[in-house]
């Protein structure tokens, strides 16, 4: 079959790879319909996490019909519709038990690597390196998805693909961040990103009843997206003093809740990206955290700052001065979806939570490199570019 | 003046580190009992294996294991280790530790081993990990044979493919 692969740091391939077949008993062999493009892929992509081999298959937002299911599996029949967590998680462990699901011990194949990075290893992922387990990502024809019966959620009828897809990844990972960052009626909370995993963010915020949504970003379609699809409020970074925007729409105390949905590639205007654009290609740190420092000195005494975009490594300049004075709590976390996808696919088929605009550019696979590219350099307002796998 | 001062201080740092190595000895003494009941280091520690002891907590009751009847990836061991096991407290389940009876090497044999990746250590850990998920899951999660495309031969693939043979077997564990 032919899949999506990464080739080596920004070059994506289309080839040939073996179909995927199933290896334990709680497998299924899923025939993907819809597979996204995700800014954290952009990291791989960019060789910002230096665990990816040419020939990996990349992807892991996706939904599918059910093709095979292995001896073990008991809730999905060959034909159903689901969509599929983007994390690997047994179900049976203690971190699964209590709904800490992308914390799996036991969904890693390669705990090694992440317990050198962080002293501890976290659940799998598809198609985001062997550092996350090695698994074959959702940019090809057929994926396989292990503990089948914890990962795939069957997609209601009414609800379509291209919502249900994300399903997958972005709605439970702003579900994860908003949720953990425990926001509240009448809460002010800000998000610094406006890609998918922002604008979900700032919808689940919406839904837990705070008072303000704030996101902030510079690209003026994905603000409008905001302001449409999602009804929070926007700031363009290029255009505002951010922190003091934020003071003045929350009483001058600063948002209470301050989710970062950005990532390791933070972008702002001024010499401080330029220092930490040096010192990452220098790999003196692995990762710039430019919207983690703003979200701390923006968030008032006593606040909450949720750190939701995707960090490898280490950062320098960190503001933890900023962090202990003003007693902040810092979290953060993959996602934990398991929790969040059955609830969400609810609100989906309620029409309380849309997400089909978030696929501005939908193409067949073989168009995987043009895809990365536009979504990459965010041309003609792609805000995420999706696959059709089955032609 | 300030030989009596000196003097004082250096009464009294040895003071605070005599408090110190004893708090510590006492602190490592009262771990090891919980973790070891009834092998409390005697006057015969100079036989005791000098292999730590690996432990996984498995999210199962305490009843569920049996040491007579671990699963294969310990049980394969026989008596080259010793086992322990201890319910978690707060229902976190039970601890399964695991170690070995023949210290294995230590110093440059020990750090060779590391590199040639035949630490018998980094072995018991692969065989703990295993065992948990036997225990939790019924199964050892595969990922291999795992469909990818071509694979070039960069120096930096070697080297992951090299770090991703022993992912299973390393780690803080």
């Amino acid at each position: 079959m032919k899949a999506a692969t990464w080739r080596g740091i920004n070059e994506i391939g289309v080839e040939d790879v073996p179909e995927p077949t199933i290896l334990n008993s709680h497998d299924l062999i899923l025939e993907v319909n819809l597979s996204a493009t995700c800014g954290s892929d952009l990291h791989l992509l960019g060789g910002y996490i230096p665990a990816m081999r040419s020939g990996d298959v990349l992807g892991h937002e996706f939904m599918g019909t059910v093709a095979e299911v292995g001896s073990g599996v008991t809730r999905h029949q060959v034909g159903d519709r689901v969509v599929v967590c983007s994390f690997i998680s047994c179900g049976q462990c203690w971190y699964c038990d209590n709904q800490l699901w992308s914390l799996c011990d036991n969904g890693n194949p390669n705990p090694g690597i992440t317990e050198a990075l962080w002293g501890q290893s976290i659940g799998g992922c598809y198609g985001y390196s062997h550092a996350l387990g090695g698994f074959a990502g959702s940019h090809a024809p057929y994926i396989r998805v292990p503990y089948a019966d914890r990962g795939a959620f069957p997609i209601p009828d009414g609800v379509p693909d291209e919502r249900a897809l994300f399903a997958s990844d972005a709605a439970p990972t702003g579900w994860t961040g908003a949720h953990q960052a425990e926001v509240k009626p009448g809460d002010v909370v800000a998000v610094w990103g406006a890609g998918g995993v922002g604008q979900m963010a700032a919808r689940a915020s919406m839904h837990m009843g705070a008072e303000r949504v704030i996101v902030i970003d510079r690209f003026d379609n994905r603000l409008e997206q905001v302001r449409t699809h999602i009804g929070a409020e926007t700031l363009d970074y290029e255009e505002v003093n951010v922190v003091a925007e934020l003071r003045e729409r929350s009483g001058g105390r600063g948002p209470d809740v301050c989710i970062e949905a950005v990532g390791m590639e933070a972008h702002s205007p001024g010499p401080q990206y330029i220092y930490d654009q040096v010192k990452q290609q220098m790999r003196l740190q692995t990762d710039r955290p430019t919207a983690v420092r703003e979200a701390i000195y923006a968030c008032r005494k006593g606040g909450t700052v949720f750190t939701l975009g995707v960090f490898a490594g280490l950062v320098d300049k960190f503001p933890l001065g900023a962090v202990m004075n003003k007693a902040l709590t810092l979290r953060g976390a993959q996602q934990h979806g398991h929790r969040y996808i059955p609830e969400i696919l609810d609100l989906m088929s309620r029409d309380e939570v849309r997400t089909e605009h978030l696929a501005t550019h939908v193409m067949p696979l073989d168009q995987a490199p043009k895809g990365y590219e536009m979504f990459k350099n965010k041309e003609d307002g792609c805000v995420r570019a999706v696959f059709t796998t089955q032609n | 003046m300030t030989s009596t001062l000196e003097h004082r201080m250096t009464t009294t740092l040895e003071h605070v580190a005599t408090l110190a190595a004893r708090a510590g000895g006492s602190v490592v003494r009262q771990v090891r009992s919980v973790l070891e009941p009834g092998a409390l280091p005697t006057a015969g520690a100079a036989v005791e294996p000098a292999s730590r002891w690996l432990v996984v907590t498995v999210y199962r009751e305490r009843a569920e294991i049996d040491t007579g009847n671990l699963p294969a990836p310990l049980a394969e061991y026989g008596d080259e280790i010793e086992v322990l096991v201890r319910e978690a407290a707060d229902a976190k389940g039970t601890e399964l530790g695991a170690r070995l009876r023949t210290p294995p090497p230590s110093g440059i044999s020990g750090a060779a081993a590391k590199v040639r990746g035949d630490d018998p250590r980094a072995k018991l850990r692969s065989a703990l990990r295993r065992a948990k998920q036997l225990l939790e899951v019924g199964e050892v999660l595969k990922v291999d044979p795992v469909p990818h495309g071509k694979r070039s031969a960069t120096p930096g693939g070697l080297v992951l493919e090299a770090v991703t043979r022993r992912a299973d077997r390393e780690g803080v564990l």
